[in-house]
């Protein structure tokens, strides 16, 4: 592997406009990198050709002198972002064969600052897992491993295989999107940045829809900085999405200046799980004394509803996604089931949706009809929504009392084994998201940042949650976190 | 709650899946579990509390009441699996 992959995204910005290398070298580093590393089942589709057109463009804007940030820098885009021309199937068999006709403004908006595609990224299906395991186009691999143990780990979902892209160096970052903790538990799991923005910072529009009102979408990233800048670029107002907001973008790199004296952070009282693991608690705890020393203000809070947030989010997400997914009906676009003779277009509908949809989409599609239908609607969908109010008012109050951000673990444990959760019910794989989904339910911006390693040398993460519109803010304590921490392990290569 | 076999048949005609019969307890099994979880929202006292619309309070912007789309329908049926004539094609849905 050439180091040139290795290089952050503010390193390779750096260089380039130096003239110390191009985006022409680097965007083939990648390429090179990517070829090698199929075990990691990482990129599924492959677009070279885009991205040497794109990295000769950027080298002409950067040598004129007038090159945004973003300029030159290969990405990864995760499978959810429609992209013109190119396969964007949400890792779902429904989608099979189709190729947008448009492109989201978020993939619009870094290819006009000058970002290269190298290929679209592995993920589950229609975002929905934390294993990347129900994929239509198999596992992506966690790079890491345990010491001495060759079995393959899950790097986490929905946005696995961004997440074991950006930890192998195959790509400078990529794109995520984030529901309930789809971008920040695998970048936990794989010891990278990935953050989650405001809901309303970055534009839907363009990306499939899972749960309409929790979807966003997220850099992951080598390190904060690089979060910051790539946020810059994704965020802004879209007259095509309704709830984008209409807000000043800051510059977030400017934020970071590492001093977070006087800066009060909460520490929630409701996220101490029983059984949580001594070295989740340890990560947590040691994280808290890192802020402390840098001259934060540490308040013990509590966020009352935090145990209903689970079952709130698998009525409302569900809920959403039944919705959202009444559209693959197989009539304008992807795949369409053969009909047998006499077929009318109930069944047309029916086989359709049981050949495209895999079993995890299927049962959460099934749950939601279910918690929507008549009878049922108040009982769950709109009691539900009420859990929801209160979560987000536990929020608002903290907020209130001056808590400038919290401190959490991002995930329960360290990276799994695939496979190892299969027998397991779906509701064991759901609590992966136990400390994540509060954050979309109250809407709120979160960042997992890597902070330490378990005895088996994986990567552990923390969750910094900001207050809502306050990314720079909440990245400022991310840097100083990062820089106290100083987390640079990386995964041996195997693959 | 436990789900029935034929609460499960329900659902999926609803959803409009095709689920085998020989499939259908371990559906309804599923979805006992996941409900049962679910009911834990049963505890939360939520008199009064407004079941939330939108996480960020913001009024919806309108724009101006003018076409600013069409005369695309190649581009719209480009990704049909089936399209004759510039239209959808679909099984007869009429006698």
């Amino acid at each position: 592997m050439s180091e040139l992959s290795k290089l952050t995204i503010a390193q390779a910005r750096d260089a380039m406009r130096k003239g110390d290398t191009t985006s022409a070298e680097i965007t083939s580093a990648c390429l090179t990198a990517i070829e090698g590393a199929d075990a990691l089942g990482a990129f599924v589709h492959h677009t070279p050709e885009i991205a040497q057109a794109q990295a000769a463009a950027a080298d002409l804007r950067i040598k004129a002198g007038d090159a945004p940030d973003m300029c030159g820098i290969p990405l990864g885009i995760k499978d959810l972002f429609c992209t013109k021309g190119v396969p964007s199937q949400a890792a779902s068999r429904i989608l099979e064969g189709f190729k947008p006709e448009y492109e989201s403004t978020i993939t619009s908006q870094l290819f006009d600052a000058g970002a290269v595609m190298l290929g679209k990224l592995n993920m589950d299906e229609f975002a929905m897992g934390s294993s990347n395991e129900t994929s239509v186009y198999g596992n992506a691999v966690n790079p890491w491993r345990r010491t001495g143990d060759d079995a393959a780990l899950t790097p986490g979902g929905s946005s696995g295989g961004s997440a074991s892209a950006v930890a192998a160096d195959l790509c400078l970052a990529a794109t995520g999107t984030d529901t309930g903790g789809s971008i920040r538990q695998p970048a936990a799991f794989t010891g990278i940045t990935g953050l989650k923005p405001t809901y309303g910072r970055v534009s839907r529009w363009g990306i499939v829809a899972f749960a309409s009102s929790l979807d966003q979408a997220g850099p992951m990233t080598k390190d904060v900085r690089d979060a910051a800048i790539m946020l810059t670029a994704m965020a802004g107002h879209d007259p095509l999405d309704s709830t984008s907001a209409d807000l000043a973008v800051p510059d977030f790199e400017a934020a970071l200046t590492g001093d977070i004296r006087g800066k009060t952070i909460g520490i929630p009282k409701e996220y101490r799980m029983d059984g949580m693991p001594a070295v989740i608690e340890k990560l947590w705890e040691d994280g808290t004394t890192m802020l402390k020393d840098a001259g934060a203000k540490i308040v013990d809070i509590s966020l009352p509803h935090t145990k209903y947030a689970l079952p709130a989010y698998y009525v409302i997400a569900p809920a959403e996604a039944s919705s959202n997914l009444a559209r693959y009906d197989g009539v304008r676009f992807g795949h369409r089931a053969k009909l047998s003779h006499g077929d009318g277009i109930t069944e047309m509908y029916e086989k359709t949706r049981a050949e495209g949809f895999g079993p995890e989409v299927q049962r959460r599609v099934m749950v939601g009809t279910y918690v929507l239908s008549a009878g049922f609607y108040d009982a769950y969908y709109n009691r539900a929504r009420r859990v929801r109010t209160l979560i987000k008012q536990d929020f608002d109050t903290v907020f209130a009392d001056g808590v400038d951000a919290i401190l959490t673990p991002a995930t329960p444990s360290a990276a799994f084994g695939l496979g190892e959760m299969t027998d397991a019910d779906p509701i064991q794989m759901y609590l992966n998201d136990v400390f994540t989904v509060t954050v979309n339910l109250a809407g709120l911006p979160g960042i997992a940042v890597p902070t330490g390693q378990d005895a088996q040398g994986l990567p552990l993460g923390l969750q910094l949650i900001g207050r809502p519109w306050d990314e720079a803010g909440l990245l400022n304590v991310a840097y100083s976190l990062e820089q106290t921490a100083g987390f640079v392990a990386k995964p041996a290569k195997w693959w | 709650m436990s789900i029935d076999t034929e609460t499960a048949r329900r659902v999926a005609k609803l959803a409009r899946i095709k689920v085998e019969d020989d499939a259908l307890p371990a559906l309804a099994s599923e979805f006992s579990a996941i409900l049962g979880f679910i009911e834990q929202l049963n505890e939360v006292d939520v008199e009064g509390v407004e079941p939330m619309t939108s996480v960020t309070p913001q009024r919806l912007k309108r724009r101006d009441d003018v076409v600013t789309d069409g005369n695309q329908q190649e581009a719209v049926l480009k990704n049909a699996p089936d399209a004759r004539e510039g239209f959808f094609a679909v099984p007869k849905v009429v006698e």
